[in-house]
């Protein structure tokens, strides 16, 4: 027993250092089976998705278009997030990425940066029309590539909790500044329960602020990548949030904890900022607490303004290391603008669709069921996707998000100075750029 | 020695082929060592001496390419100050989490092991029991616990209206992390103490107690330096198991602000592959806490050693 015992210790021990290196084998024997050939006749994809209910999705494509096509496409689940961009990259090395990946948007200069997902222009750059702008832009990376072709979209609002907010007799906050005084109107009135909580765990949230606030974190110049996290107006958010954490105006625990949902059922927190997906999350977060909610649109940083700021929201592109690109890019574009295709991505997996006419049809006609109380809730939220402010993603995204959540989580714990956690962000950013050997601007 | 009744192949081939015997029967383990230890971390090391070299924006083919960058990667990780105030952290935990699980263990041990325990068995599948739960599951059920606004603990602790301290943050924290550890290796340790206690021979116990001895003497003079090897080598184990702290960290950190995503040094090396997808750095880092973690656990057990024979060689001269 000893031994056997001291032996796996031993070998975990070195295991550690093995990880890493083993990702690279593991995941590329479990990467794609050969697509075929490239030549026309029967052609099968593999897709690395997270979004739940896509094979269903899928069989559509398959006994339908796809079957008229001979391109059969299969589903293979993944882990949602970062850890899947570091496993399409760890795939692609081993020259064994799947044809069709799901990304999110904020990932794809990363993908792109390691030549990872193909340029598919000439095959789905018709679908343009299909999508806002500012969504299309984000698959192109201002150039006149296209990487993807948007999925979902994840426009900011303000979820509230109507009844509490007439209890207390606070207004729905059209500024910011009438936010920081809701806060503390209701502090004031019922010192245990907050408005809302600044969370450090989640660096997509402040990601979507600073963008609502007009901040441009990743911009080029010629050859070189110009950083912008610690803009003005990535400052004036950050300072905002930090200020009310300082005062203690708002809580400061983070999100999708027990105690989260817990404030979040027992109305100990009332408001919310989310995206379009907030429904589904306050479904299984708050469920006591459903029809009690309404949606708003994002505070504004002026009363004049019209604008909000993106979380989340993914899009379906092909990589480099597909045999089969035009049959791919022909499935990624049915996925994304086909009518069919929509309705039973909303109906299986719950995405709001990037694709504008989709918003309004289909599962978009009614409102979600938790807010039944809210009729106009979908056309409401095509609205405000409509105002959603360009973003500027960079090659390491990855790198800001972690540093977010280590810099503003001291911050939050400390109380300290969120300006400081922000040049910290925007520090860690630039040196990993420069360690990578990109060209960065001052 | 006669000769056996059966026929022997000439001296010669027989001594070659027990010559061949060993090799041959050494054959498997050595393929497998290379093939899943040695290749493995053979790659680790030449990744760790590589990094990425991107040109322009980065965008588009042949962008990016793996260059030589020699021990580049180890000198980013030994100035890395995250990665030094991880290792303390991790430093202090050890001196919360090794004393008191294997003085726990060496309690319970010693009182499975007095003839007045009752339900010796039961006891004991109790203490060990918590070894058989995933650290990851452990520590989603301690998470909840310490969490004020979902634990029962709190709840209790307010209706006594008694101080509510939290768990989750500064040195309490340490306390928290240090519980789960303790709480699951408790079991472990105290069965290999129980073992090797429950062999020592029973004329050694007649001996003492015919000379006087109380049973506390029998614990301290006999059983506990009787049963050294076993502490030495819980103490080896634990060692290791302490540096490579991360399931619980990891699992905790969503729950706080108070645990950065690179608390220990193997949340940093897994941060550094699959947060920020640096699998150079990562993979140094690695390099550098195996050789560390090797260092320390096999410096100690040459030190116990060295210590058990001057021991021994001292007995004899008395």
């Amino acid at each position: 027993m000893p031994n056997t015992k001291r032996r796996r210790l031993f070998v975990r021990s070195a295991a550690t250092s093995v990880a890493v290196a083993l990702g690279a084998t593991a995941l590329a024997a479990c990467g794609s089976e050969d697509a075929g050939e490239d030549a026309s006749g029967p052609v099968s994809l593999t897709y690395w998705t997270w979004t739940p209910g896509m094979d269903k999705v899928v069989d559509l494509w398959n006994k339908g278009p796809g079957k008229k096509d001979q391109i059969t496409v299969t589903v293979k689940k993944q882990a949602s997030g970062d850890t899947l961009v570091t496993k399409i990259l760890t795939a692609h090395k081993a020259g064994k990425a799947p044809d069709l990946v799901q990304a999110e948007y904020q990932a794809l200069p990363t993908l792109v940066s390691n030549d990872a997902v193909a340029d598919i222009a000439s095959e789905v750059g018709d679908a343009k029309d299909k999508f806002a702008e500012g969504v299309w832009q984000q698959t192109t990376l201002g150039t006149d590539a296209v990487y993807a072709v948007p999925q979902d979209i994840g426009p900011m609002m303000f979820y509230y909790r109507e009844d509490l907010f007439k209890q207390y007799d606070l207004k729905v906050p059209a500024t910011w500044e009438e936010f920081a005084e809701t806060a503390r109107a209701l502090k004031k009135k019922a010192p245990d329960k907050d408005l809302t909580t600044f969370s450090a765990n989640d660096s997509g949230l402040f990601a979507g602020l600073a963008q609502q606030a007009g901040a441009k974190w990743w911009t080029t110049s010629g050859d070189k990548w110009k950083v912008g996290i610690d803009d003005a107006a990535s400052q004036k958010v950050a300072g905002f949030w930090g200020d009310l954490v300082k005062e203690g105006a708002i809580d400061d625990q983070p999100m999708y904890t027990p105690s989260w949902n817990k404030a979040l059922n027992t109305g100990k927190q009332i408001a919310w900022v989310s995206a379009v997906w907030a429904p589904g999350t306050l479904t299984t977060a708050a469920p006591d607490t459903k029809g009690k909610w309404a949606m708003a649109p994002l505070p504004q940083w002026s009363q004049s303004e019209n604008v909000t700021g993106s979380w989340g929201g993914s899009s379906t592109a092909v990589t480099t290391d597909s045999k089969n690109k035009a049959a791919a890019a022909k499935f990624a574009a049915w996925l994304n603008t086909d009518g069919d295709a929509l309705n039973a991505l909303a109906k299986e997996s719950g995405i709001y669709p990037a694709s504008t006419s989709a918003q309004l049809s289909g599962a978009f006609t009614t409102p979600p069921d938790y807010f039944s109380n809210q009729p106009d809730f979908y056309a409401k939220a095509a609205e405000i996707a409509e105002s959603t402010a360009p973003s500027a993603w960079g090659p390491n995204v990855n790198v800001a998000y972690t540093t977010f959540k280590d810099a503003f989580g001291k911050a939050t714990k400390d109380k300290s100075d969120f300006a400081a956690a922000l040049k910290t962000m925007q520090d860690d950013t630039v040196a990993d750029l420069e360690k990578q050997g990109f060209e960065v601007a001052e | 020695m006669k000769g056996a009744p059966y026929a022997h192949p000439s001296p010669t081939t027989t001594l070659k082929r027990a010559r061949s015997a060993p090799y041959f029967f050494l054959l498997p383990a050595t393929i497998l060592f290379a093939l899943f230890f040695a290749l493995p971390i053979g790659y680790a090391v030449w990744l760790s001496l590589h990094k990425v070299k991107v040109s322009g924006l980065g965008l588009g083919a042949g962008a990016r390419k793996e260059v030589w960058a020699g021990l580049e990667n180890y000198t980013d990780a030994l100035t890395d100050s995250e990665l030094v105030d991880g290792a303390l952290r991790v430093l202090g935990y050890g001196c919360i989490v090794v004393p008191v699980m294997l003085g726990l263990a060496l309690l319970f041990a010693l009182m499975l092991d007095s003839d007045k325990v009752r339900l010796a068995p039961f006891t004991r599948l109790a203490i060990f029991l918590p070894y058989a739960i995933p650290g990851v599951v452990a520590a989603l059920l301690w998470g909840f616990l310490y969490l004020p606004d979902v634990s029962p603990f709190y709840y209790v602790l307010e209706k006594l209206g008694m101080p509510q301290p939290d768990l989750l943050d500064g040195g309490p924290l340490y306390l928290a992390l240090s519980n789960i550890a303790v709480w699951g290796g408790t079991g472990f340790n105290m069965i290999v103490i129980y073992t090797s206690l429950q062999a020592i021979p029973a004329e050694v116990y007649e001996a003492a107690r015919l000379d006087g001895a109380t049973p506390l003497q029998i614990a301290l003079r006999i059983k506990i330096p009787m049963v050294a090897p076993s502490l030495v080598l819980t103490f080896f184990f634990s060692i290791i198991a302490t540096l490579q702290v991360f399931s619980e960290p990891t699992t905790l950190k969503p729950l706080t602000n108070s645990v950065s995503t690179t608390w220990s040094p193997l949340m940093k090396v897994y941060q550094d592959a699959f947060g920020k997808g640096d699998i150079y750095a990562a993979a140094a880092q690695a390099t550098i806490i195996a050789l560390a973690t090797l260092l320390l656990s096999f410096g100690f057990l040459r030190a116990a050693n060295r210590r058990n024979k001057r021991d021994v060689s001292q007995g004899g001269v008395r």
